[in-house]
């Protein structure tokens, strides 16, 4: 530990470029069927990380693994390490549910709880034990949320009463509420429609002073307007099964504007999908 | 009814052949609606005479006395509705939580594994257990245990029948709640339990509900479990100021029973309004359960 | 065990993880749950075992007898079930016969647009009813309203046609056919209801394909429908014969109680559970050995039809999912 604690001190100094998860992904199985091999995505504080990639190259396998998720599907297996916090998420001892305590997911259905506005927003603070007003939490995270004017006198009303893309920003105040260190968002608009959608993507933009999200997307359009850094992968179909792999990754002017690999250039311009 | 199938391209030589087809269509069809009537006869016998024999006799005196002797005029059924509330109930205390518990792991914890899988077929198996079997059950392990008839001896009998009726139905509640709701219930680093009784029940409460009382209404009918297990009495399981559960216990079920076979018209009109009481308890169990049913999330 | 994460200063993170508290009712929560499971492998088990367990002095007392036998007399020390088994038998495929029928044409009348949506919830709802009425108040209809009904048709059936086996005896009161009626109708609505289910999981494109030949509405439905849903219907079948044969009240009330085989419709006669219900509240102990004994016969033969009828149910589900 001391020497650690040493090596830190040779590191250089800490500029805006910090990452906080380090997602060093070697092999993911489900059984025996390799997902995802030898991808390392590293996610910048502060910054929107946009996944992109041709359907079944893995990108929702990568992103559900950084909290542990696919622990809830039988057969799932992980070579690598995603350190965050200072631990890592795949250490020993380490339980899956203390990890998803501390990184937020939005998913791409939109998915309320069966209860109400306020209880929904309330659901993290309550499960950790937050001691104080839940109230002034629960207005600041539909206000996170940009929700609050919407439902601020219906908070008693069931949280399936409304919109999907109320809902879905109801969803993102829940997961905001206990201010986790990292949001991940599975295609968090693929369920909405053009107005919805836009309204979340300004979200994400804004959220990003305060947090670091790391988004799946379907629509390249989409990591264009709203990712700092894109990662592009892809499917290696040479073996007989479709394994995803990391292709590369940079600041997302340079994925689109010249990337460096063939496949990506051949991607984003719509050769293949 | 049949206007689609006597199509205009009916070619002349097929003429005759369309004919018979079609006789053929109608006589069926009017079979069908026969059989449907037909058997609705029977529900509405049996409501008709219930209304009519029951109703003539049913009155606040037979709902709180007991039972009248063989020539005695009057009486009720007090305590055989009594002892119907009470033994359902003991039925309900066994098998409705360890049937909702044996139902989140059939769902929820383990719904593969190979002691699910056992135990939903051994559910099943259990649903068509002929009910006097239960009874035989009961009667070896509490009745020859104890040496006595008694309540408790009638509500373990009954959570037999209960148990799997309370388990299938609460699997099939618990397996509704839509998989994205649990996915966010584990995002947000719930324990399995903390997303079971968080979200899970919850959100599957009124279906979980229903199938609950279908169990619950089919247990207060049952008759065939109680004969040799509670037996019947003549008398209140309250008595000179405290509760002896240990005897042998009236219910509405039984007491029908009884006193059908007795040569007393007295008696009869008593099975008559028993009957009306008991058809009244479990259509109003039914009726709730299904307003519970029809209710989404 | 679980070291926390620790956010960066600055941050307003009320993230915890659970407390050791909550990860151990966690475990014994998930252990309750187990257990839950376990007490229903327990039941059945303890079912069968201490069921036979109580038969076994009786089986080895009277052995074979008890099956072969046709007296029931405790004083002279006779216990003879057989009476009682054909009872069983008679009376349950004599149900599923008439219950069969109907069940079956109420499945296809209510899935196969014979009716508008509100009138077949109508005739749903008189069939849930029909399931839901008490066992014993069949009973109680059955002594007072079938029994005079079928009367005079009894009794012109028997006057006229005494030469027909079936109608060999005069309707005395209670007897197998008022018996059989009965049951007919309380395994009507299992059988509706399964077979309803089993209509139903025919795919749309078969049915769609059935019409597309050119099929009659009726050709579609036995030529396409039913043999489609055959598995499905004959697995509602035996869950039906499953529920007669092990149906007391209503048998015990109408059926007569007399230890007699006949082949006559209007004779009383006798079933293992009518058996088992009149003579285990007086029994003496040797009684017991034996009702125990006949306890065990009863359920061989409906735990037999009833795991057949899983079986088919299970297969059919498998055949429609594939």
């Amino acid at each position: 530990m001391n020497s650690m604690t040493q090596d830190a001190v040779a590191q250089p100094p800490m500029t805006e470029k910090t990452v906080v998860m380090d997602c060093k992904l070697d092999k993911i199985f489900y059984g025996n069927f390799m997902a995802v091999r030898d991808s390392h995505v590293p996610i910048e504080k502060n910054k929107i990380t946009g996944f992109i990639g041709p359907s079944g190259c893995g990108k929702s396998t990568v992103l559900r693994s950084l909290n542990r998720m696919n622990d809830l599907v039988e057969g799932f297996r992980f070579d690598g390490h995603v350190h965050f916090l200072g631990q890592d998420v795949y250490g020993k001892g380490v339980d899956p549910v203390v990890v998803r305590r501390y990184i937020g997911m939005v998913f791409q259905q939109p998915n309320p709880f069966a209860m109400s506005i306020f209880d929904n927003v309330a659901f993290g603070l309550r499960l950790n034990r937050y001691k104080g007003d839940i109230g002034d939490r629960v207005k600041g995270a539909l206000q996170g949320a940009a929700l609050w004017e919407e439902v601020k006198d219906k908070l008693k009303v069931s949280g399936q009463a409304l919109s999907g893309g109320q809902q879905q920003r109801l969803c993102i105040a829940r997961a905001i509420a206990t201010e986790p260190e990292v949001l991940l968002m599975d295609e968090p608009c693929s369920a909405l429609d053009p107005i919805a959608t836009r309204r979340v993507e300004e979200l994400m933009v804004e959220l990003k002073q305060k947090f670091t999200i790391a988004l799946v997307t379907h629509n390249m359009q989409q990591a264009i307007r709203v990712a700092d850094t894109t990662a592009f992968f892809s499917v290696d179909i040479s073996e007989g099964t479709r394994t995803g792999y990391l292709v590369e990754m940079g600041p997302t002017d340079q994925i689109f504007g010249e990337p460096r690999e063939k496949l990506t250039r051949e991607y984003i311009n719509g050769e293949f999908s | 009814m049949n206007a689609r199938v006597l199509a205009p391209v009916a070619v002349p030589s097929l003429q005759h052949k369309m004919e018979g087809r079609s006789l053929f269509s109608v006589a069926l069809s009017g079979l069908a609606w026969v059989c449907a009537l037909l058997a609705s006869v029977p529900l509405l016998s049996v409501l008709y005479l219930l209304i009519t024999r029951g109703g003539a006799r049913l009155s606040m005196e037979v709902l709180t006395e007991l039972p009248p002797a063989g020539f005695e005029m009057g009486g009720g059924f007090g305590n055989a509705l009594a002892g119907t509330f009470v033994m359902v109930g003991i039925a309900a205390l066994i098998a409705i939580p360890v049937g909702i518990m044996a139902a989140i792991f059939l769902a929820e914890l383990g719904p593969s594994s190979k002691m699910a899988n056992i135990a939903r077929f051994s559910a099943k198996t259990l649903t068509g257990l002929p009910s006097i079997l239960a009874g035989v059950f009961a009667y070896a392990i509490v009745v020859l245990t104890t040496g006595t008839y008694s309540a408790p001896a009638g509500g373990v009998a009954l959570a037999v029948l209960m148990l799997p009726i309370v388990v299938l139905t609460a699997e099939e509640a618990i397996k509704m709640v839509p998989k994205i709701m649990k996915d966010a219930a584990y995002g947000m680093g719930c324990t399995r339990s903390q997303v079971i009784w968080k979200v899970i029940l919850p959100t599957g409460l009124p279906a979980i509900l229903t199938g609950v009382m279908l169990a619950v209404a089919r247990a207060a009918g049952e008759t065939a479990p109680l004969l040799f297990t509670a037996l019947f009495s003549n008398y209140w399981l309250y008595q000179d100021g405290k509760l002896d559960l240990m005897n042998p216990t009236a219910s509405l079920a039984v007491l029908i029973y009884n006193f059908s076979g007795m040569p007393f018209e007295n008696q009869i009109e008593l099975a008559w309004a028993a009957s009306l009481v008991l058809v009244l308890i479990v259509l109003v169990i039914n009726v709730v359960s299904r307003y519970f049913g029809r209710q989404k999330f | 065990m679980n070291q926390p994460f620790i956010p960066p200063p600055g941050n307003h993170s009320v993230c915890q993880p659970p407390t050791s508290t909550e990860f151990v009712l966690d475990r014994c929560f998930r252990a309750l749950a187990r257990f839950g499971v376990f007490v229903i492998l327990a039941l059945v088990f303890a079912l069968i075992f201490v069921i036979g367990e109580k038969a076994i002095p009786g089986m080895q007392k009277y052995g074979l007898d008890v099956i072969t036998g046709s007296v029931w007399d405790p004083n002279q020390h006779l216990y003879g079930i057989l009476p009682a088994i054909w009872g069983t038998l008679y009376s349950s495929l004599m149900a599923l016969l008439i219950g069969g029928f109907f069940g079956i044409m109420m499945a296809i009348f209510l899935t196969q647009d014979f009716l508008p949506a509100r009138l077949a919830a109508v005739f749903r709802t008189i069939v849930e009813l029909l399931a839901a009425i008490p066992s014993v108040v069949y009973g109680l209809w059955g002594i007072f309203f079938v029994i005079p009904a079928i009367r005079p048709l009894a009794d012109w059936l028997h006057q006229s046609f005494d030469w027909v086996p079936f109608f060999s005896t005069s309707l005395s009161g209670p007897g197998l056919l008022p018996a059989a009626l009965v049951l007919a109708i309380m395994i009507l609505p299992t059988i509706a209801a399964v077979s309803q289910d089993a209509l139903r999981a025919v795919p749309l494109k078969t049915k769609q394909a059935a019409y597309g030949l050119g099929t009659t509405h009726w050709e579609a439905i036995l030529k396409v429908m039913v043999p489609t849903a055959s598995t499905g219907i004959f697995g509602a079948l035996v869950l039906g014969l499953g529920r007669a044969l092990g149906e007391t009240m209503a048998l015990a009330m109408l059926v007569g109680n007399s230890n007699q085989i006949s082949l006559s419709l209007f004779s009383p006669a006798n079933t293992l559970a009518a058996v088992l219900a009149l003579n285990f509240p007086e029994a003496g102990p040797t009684e017991v050995e034996v009702l125990m004994y006949a306890a065990l016969v009863l359920m061989a033969i409906t735990l037999t039809v009833n795991i057949i009828g899983s079986m088919i149910m299970l297969m059919s589900n498998r055949g429609a999912k594939s």
